[in-house]
C-alpha cells in the first residue's frame, strides 16, 4: 500500500467521523459526544496530511500550528456565552479568510507551472475558493463587528450595488480563468469579492443575524469544498461541502421562521414604521410594579417566558432562571417560548439558558407552545418584541405580515418587560404593548427580574 | 482523481449535508452550527498541502497565516462548541424528553 492510499483511506476514516458527529449533534443526549467524534475526525485528517510527501517546511508548519492554538483556544475558552455570536462569526470568518490566502498561493504556483496554459480543472475552483472565501472573511468581520456594537446604525445599500459587484468578480474570474495571466486582476477579484461580502452584511441587523450568520458559514463551508477540488484533496471536498448543504438547510430555515427568503433578507431592509405604526396610534400603555407582577406570578398556575435579544443584551438569563426556579417551588408550572430568531444567531436563546441551568425541556419550541397560551395565566415577555407582534397575523399591510410568531396575546394576562417604548427592530409598533391584557414594566430586564425575586419572597 | 470524480463526491457529500441536518431542534441550532463551523476548519489541510511546494517570502506569510487562521478555526470552534454542549442538561428528577402537554 502506497502512502497516498494511507493518506486517502485515513481521509475516508476522518469523513465518515464527521458525518457521524453532525448526526449525533441532532439530540441533545448524543451532542457532546458527537462534537468530540468529529474533533477526532479532524485530527485523523490533519495527521493524515502531514505525512504526505509534499509536506516541507516544517518550521512554518509548526508556526501556524502553533499561533493558531495560542490564539483559539484562550479565546474559545474565556468567550461569554452572551458574546458567542459574535465568537462564532469571529471563527467562520477566519476559515473563509484560511480559504482565500490558500487560494492565492494556489494560483501563483499556477501561474508557474500551467505557464500560457493554466489548467482548468485547477484554475476554476480555485477561482471559486477565493471569490466565496473574500466575501465570507470581510462578511463575517462586518458580522462580528456589528454584533460586538462596533458598527452601529443603519446603512443602506442599494441592491443594484451589490449585484454590480457580483457581476464584476465573476466578469474578472472568466478574464482570468480565459487565461488572462495576471496575478494583479486575481488580487482585484479579491478586493471585490471582499466589497461585496462588507456591503451585503453592512445593512443587514438585528433581527436577522441569524441568518446572516449561518449563511456565512454555508459560505465558508463551500470555499473550503471548492479548495478541495483544487487541491485534489477528499476530506476538503467532503468536509466543506458538508457544511455548505447544512448551513444552507439551517439558512433557509431560519429564513422561513421570518416568512422571508434569503433573498429578501440580503437584498432589502425592512420597511421602517409606515402603515402598521399608525395603526395603533393613539393607544395607551399600562405600566405595572414589580410588587404587582410578583403577586400576579405567584397566583399563575402556569407562567410561560418569552425571552429575546433584551435578555441577552441585559444578561438576565440567570436572574429570570432563578425567578422560574422560585416560581417552581411555589408550584407554579414554568415554560419557555423560544422563537426560532429570537436572538442573534440561531439557537440564541436555548444556549443562554442552559447556561442558567435551565433544563432543556422546558425550553418549547414556537409549534409546541403556541397551543399552550390559551391555558396560560400569565405570559412573562423580556425583551422580545417583533416576535410577539400580533401585527404579523392580522394587519396585512405590515411589514412583518405573515411571519409565524408566539401567540403570546392568547395567554390570560400579559407582561411585558422593556427598557422603553422604543419600537423593535424591525422599526414596527407592537400592538401586543395596547392590549388591555398587558401591563409593562419599563427598565434594565435583569433588574427588573431580579426586583420581581425579591418581592416574590414577600408575598 | 479527475475533477467529475471529485464532482461526484462533492454532489453526494451534499445530500449527506442535507440529510443529517434536517429536523434538529432549535434547541440544537447554535452548538450544531458551531460544530459544522469547526468542521470547515478543515480547510487547515489546504494550507498544510500548499505550504511545502510554495517559494518565496509573499507565499510563506500568507500561507503561515492561512494555517494559523484555519487552526484557530478548528481549535477555537470545537472547544466552544464543547463548552456550550456542556451546558445543556436535563433535570435529573424528571423522566427525559416528556413532549405532551400536561393539560
Amino acid at each position: 500500500m502506497s502512502r497516498h492510499d494511507v493518506i486517502t483511506l485515513l481521509y475516508i476514516v476522518a469523513f465518515s467521523l464527521f458525518i457521524a458527529g453532525l448526526h449525533m449533534l441532532r439530540g441533545p443526549r448524543t451532542a457532546v459526544r458527537g462534537n468530540q467524534v468529529a474533533a477526532v475526525g479532524m485530527a485523523i485528517a490533519v495527521v493524515a496530511t502531514l505525512i504526505d510527501q509534499r509536506i516541507g517546511d516544517w518550521g512554518l508548519i509548526a508556526i501556524g500550528l502553533v499561533v493558531g492554538t495560542a490564539v483559539g483556544v484562550p479565546s474559545a475558552r474565556s468567550v461569554r456565552m452572551t458574546a458567542m455570536p459574535q465568537m462564532v462569526a469571529l471563527f467562520n470568518g477566519v476559515g473563509g479568510g484560511a480559504v482565500a490566502l490558500i487560494s492565492v498561493v494556489e494560483y501563483r504556483e499556477a501561474l508557474e507551472n500551467g505557464g500560457v496554459n493554466p489548467d482548468l480543472d485547477v484554475l476554476i475552483p480555485t477561482l471559486l475558493a477565493a471569490i466565496i472565501g473574500s466575501i465570507s472573511f470581510w462578511g463575517s468581520i462586518i458580522a462580528f463587528l456589528k454584533l460586538q456594537e462596533t458598527i452601529k446604525g443603519a446603512f443602506r445599500i442599494p441592491r443594484q450595488v451589490n449585484a454590480g459587484l457580483a457581476a464584476f468578480a465573476v466578469a474578472i474570474a472568466f478574464v482570468v480563468a480565459a487565461g488572462t495571466e495576471s496575478e494583479a486582476l486575481f488580487w482585484l477579484m479579491l478586493v471585490v469579492a471582499g466589497v461585496l461580502g462588507l456591503c451585503a452584511v453592512l445593512p443587514i441587523g438585528g433581527a436577522d443575524m441569524p441568518v446572516v450568520i449561518s449563511s456565512l458559514n454555508a459560505f465558508t463551508g463551500l470555499s473550503a469544498a471548492a479548495a478541495g477540488l483544487a487541491l485534489d484533496n477528499t476530506a476538503l471536498i467532503v468536509a466543506g461541502m458538508l457544511v455548505g448543504a447544512s448551513g444552507s438547510i439551517l439558512t433557509k430555515q431560519m429564513a422561513e421562521a421570518m416568512n422571508r427568503s434569503i433573498g429578501n433578507v440580503f437584498f432589502s431592509g425592512l420597511g421602517a414604521g409606515g402603515p402598521a405604526a399608525a395603526a395603533v396610534e393613539g393607544g395607551t400603555v399600562r405600566s405595572t410594579s414589580a410588587a404587582d407582577v410578583a403577586i400576579q406570578l405567584s397566583y399563575a398556575r402556569l407562567v410561560v417566558v418569552v425571552p429575546g435579544y433584551g435578555m441577552a443584551v441585559a444578561q438576565a438569563q440567570r436572574a429570570v432562571a432563578d425567578l422560574a426556579a422560585e416560581l417552581e417551588r411555589r408550584g407554579v408550572e414554568v415554560l419557555y417560548g423560544i422563537h426560532p430568531v429570537a436572538g442573534r444567531m440561531p439557537g440564541h436563546m436555548n444556549v443562554l439558558l442552559a447556561e442558567a441551568d435551565v433544563p432543556y425541556d422546558q425550553l418549547k419550541e414556537m409549534d409546541d407552545i403556541n397551543g399552550e397560551f390559551a391555558r396560560t395565566d400569565v405570559a412573562l415577555v423580556i425583551g422580545a418584541n417583533d416576535v410577539t407582534n400580533p401585527a404579523a397575523r392580522t394587519i396585512t399591510d405590515s411589514p412583518i405580515y405573515g411571519m409565524p410568531i408566539l401567540d403570546v396575546d392568547k395567554a390570560g394576562s400579559i407582561i411585558v418587560l422593556k427598557r422603553s417604548m422604543s419600537s423593535g427592530f424591525a422599526g414596527i409598533d407592537n400592538p401586543l404593548f395596547y392590549d388591555p391584557k398587558t401591563a409593562l414594566l419599563f427598565g434594565d430586564a435583569k433588574a427588573s427580574v431580579g426586583e420581581i425575586l425579591s418581592e416574590l419572597h414577600n408575598v | 482523481m479527475d475533477l467529475l470524480t471529485n464532482l461526484a463526491i462533492l454532489v453526494l457529500a451534499a445530500f449527506v449535508g442535507f440529510e443529517v441536518i434536517s429536523k434538529v431542534p432549535n434547541t440544537l441550532h447554535t452548538p450544531l452550527m458551531s460544530g459544522t463551523n469547526a468542521i470547515h476548519g478543515i480547510v487547515v489541510l489546504g494550507g498544510l498541502l500548499v505550504i511545502g511546494p510554495a517559494d518565496g517570502f509573499l507565499e510563506d506569510v500568507l500561507l503561515v497565516i492561512a494555517i494559523a487562521f484555519g487552526t484557530i478555526n478548528v481549535v477555537g470552534g470545537f472547544l466552544v462548541t464543547d463548552r456550550m454542549l456542556g451546558m445543556f442538561k436535563s433535570k435529573p428528577a424528571e423522566p427525559p424528553k416528556e413532549e405532551e402537554p400536561q393539560a
